[in-house]
């Protein structure tokens, strides 16, 4: 501000004080373009020009040669697998996504409120998303096969003999969902805590001297607070979903049963084949899903963001008519 | 007293939720500690080798080293294996930290023209699952005579922009007033980032290498693609195949590929909780 006013008083130092400044920004440009250029270029290389060499192969022909338009589209669009897959995903994500967030919003609230053995509950929670997929496969086996121990506990509660093999048929689906919420809720309850933990306890006393009980408080500080940590965990628990195709090729191999038919079966058949093309416009179909997925959400927020501002308008409306 | 009650109904779900993530640990735990014909007895029918009921037990009947002590001293194919494991994780961790510290740093700190932009096409290709750059890799390793060795699995993971993204993010959480009285002291930008960019951004790196690292270990779906010789696997591949050469060890070396990351976590406990509330807060 004094810069400002002597700049005024003396014409000749805003011109050097200009200077100057424009010579920091032109300094902070070449350290950053010093700092960023080992990553820039990998992943131009690695990832950003492939990428549009991809988008390139699935406007063209098995050779790469002629251009088709959009005949590969048509044709991975009505391939039979691929709707599966894609089916099964969004089945999938339909199911196992709401479970893992309620899930592990509700672990979270009551380990962040646990009064005892708060950090045995917290690190024992979080201890799945070290335990490799691989190192787990026996010991669900030993739980799901049909001579394992879920069947005996069934054969136990209901005094009919079960054999079931749990990892294959109608059941695949639904203990896909469990070992991925198994992996999963320790991580995503992590990322819960860090929401919670970022909310100012004053905000809490404040609610508690206007008479707010717990489950208000609940509704009107924790839960608005935690908007955008929800963004996160769904987009992360969204990525991780595709990890689940270790669970599921450990447990049941490459030919699972048709329901957990995923996106990474049908892309690791494409690849033993090298159908470059396929998977070329494959892997362009689903970044047009996630951007659609995207867009949605981010549709949904401007609505949810205009309804609040309405609200906000109305109590003041409302405030105004009481004076 | 409706409070006692409610706190207690809550422990009781927490320990619940807890004894879901013991029971299936112990229960591999004890069976790595099993005799040979102990496993037989109990877990034939998981094992693959025949068909009987199992009898699972969370406790040994006679304890014994046999299956830990055939694993590590007399199965060289899991010890080449782990070894093709550490070969790929750890020049890969090295690589992230280098490439992507510099670039969080750069992120978090300097501002220059299409930062905003670039930085969203970070984030974009962090949320892309590995099937849509699987193709596009695999032509580039293709193209650099990479497929079949290690680099193949390190290379690509080195330019994962999920570290960058973490790093930006406890770079950021840095106190402006630590970086300025660093400026007053003197400090040039690259004292400042070593002197006191990576201190004070510790938890951020340490999160963004150990997720690196368990996500690496348990790696599945890039060795399928890109390893065809069997000899360059690495654990998490090899795995399932080693209960067709020795069933006995099968659950020792579940044990034994566990222990790194478990033990990494139990360690680096409280950088992962400061790590992730760095990044778990902004949107």
């Amino acid at each position: 501000m004094t810069g400002e006013r002597k700049g005024v008083l003396f014409g000749y130092r805003g011109s050097e004080r200009r200077s100057a400044q424009s010579r920091r920004v032109r300094r902070q440009r070449r350290l950053a373009c010093v700092f960023l250029a080992p990553s820039l270029l990998g992943v131009a290389m690695f990832y950003g020009a492939p990428f549009l060499d991809v988008a390139r192969r699935s406007f063209l022909d098995a050779m790469g040669h002629r251009f088709v338009g959009m005949e590969n589209y048509e044709g991975v669009w009505n391939n039979q697998a691929f709707r599966l897959a894609i089916s099964n995903t969004v089945r999938f994500l339909a199911a196992a996504l709401p479970l893992l967030l309620t899930g592990s919003l509700l672990l979270s609230l009551m380990v962040y409120g646990a009064k005892v053995k708060k950090g045995l509950f917290k690190t024992t929670l979080i201890l799945p998303m070290a335990v490799p997929a691989a190192a787990m496969v026996l010991v669900w086996k030993v739980l799901l096969c049909p001579d394992g121990v879920i069947n005996q506990l069934l054969f136990a509660l209901t005094g009919q003999i079960w054999d079931r093999d749990w990892v294959n048929g109608i059941t695949a689906f639904p203990v896909l969902i469990a070992t991925y919420l198994w992996k999963n809720t320790g991580y995503d309850m992590l990322l819960w805590l860090a929401g919670l933990g970022a909310i100012p306890d004053s905000l809490y006393d404040a609610a508690k001297v206007d008479g707010a009980g717990a489950f208000a408080r609940l509704l009107y500080i924790t839960l608005p607070n935690l908007k955008n940590t929800a963004v996160l965990v769904l987009v992360l628990s969204g990525i991780n979903s595709f990890r689940v195709y270790r669970e599921a090729y450990l447990l049941s191999g490459t030919y699972p049963d048709q329901s957990i038919y995923m996106i990474p079966h049908l892309f690791s058949h494409w690849f033993l084949t090298l159908d470059i093309q396929r998977m070329s416009t494959g892997a362009m179909f689903l970044v047009a899903f996630m951007a659609m997925a995207w867009g949605l959400g981010r549709q949904g927020a401007w609505i949810a963001a205009g309804r609040e501002q309405r609200k906000k308008w109305e109590g003041k409306g409302r405030k105004r008519g009481r004076i | 007293m409706t409070k006692t009650v409610g706190m207690r109904i809550q422990t009781m779900i927490l320990f619940g939720a807890c004894l879901l993530i013991w029971l299936p640990l112990f229960l591999m735990v004890s069976a790595s500690f099993m005799p040979e014909d102990e496993l037989l007895w109990r877990y034939l029918s998981p094992l693959g080798i025949g068909k009987a009921p199992v009898r699972a037990g969370l406790i040994p009947s006679y304890p014994s080293w046999e299956a830990l002590s055939e694993l590590l001293f007399r199965s060289p194919g899991f010890f080449v294996m782990f070894w093709n494991s550490c070969i790929q994780v750890f020049p890969m961790l090295l690589g992230q930290l280098l490439v992507g510290a510099p670039a969080a740093w750069a992120f978090a700190r300097y501002s220059f023209p299409g930062k905003r932009p670039l930085f969203c096409v970070y984030i974009l290709l962090m949320v892309l699952p590995f099937q849509v750059t699987q193709v596009s890799n695999y032509l580039v390793l293709d193209g650099l005579g990479l497929l079949d060795s290690h680099w193949a699995m390190i290379l690509p993971g080195i330019w994962s922009t999920f570290p960058v993204f973490i790093m930006t993010r406890s770079f950021e959480a840095v106190p402006k007033a630590l970086l300025e009285a660093a400026c007053l002291d003197g400090a040039g930008e690259a004292e400042t980032f070593f002197l006191v960019g990576i201190p004070a951004g510790y938890p951020g790196i340490v999160t963004a290498l150990m997720l690196g690292f368990m996500d690496g270990w348990n790696a599945l779906e890039q060795p399928m693609a890109y390893l065809r010789d069997v000899s360059l696997w690495p654990l998490a591949l090899y795995l399932p195949d080693i209960v067709q050469d020795k069933a006995a060890v099968a659950f020792a070396a579940g044990l034994v590929m566990m222990m790194p990351p478990v033990l990494l976590y139990l360690n680096g406990q409280g950088e992962l909780e400061e790590g992730v509330a760095a990044y778990g807060v902004k949107e």
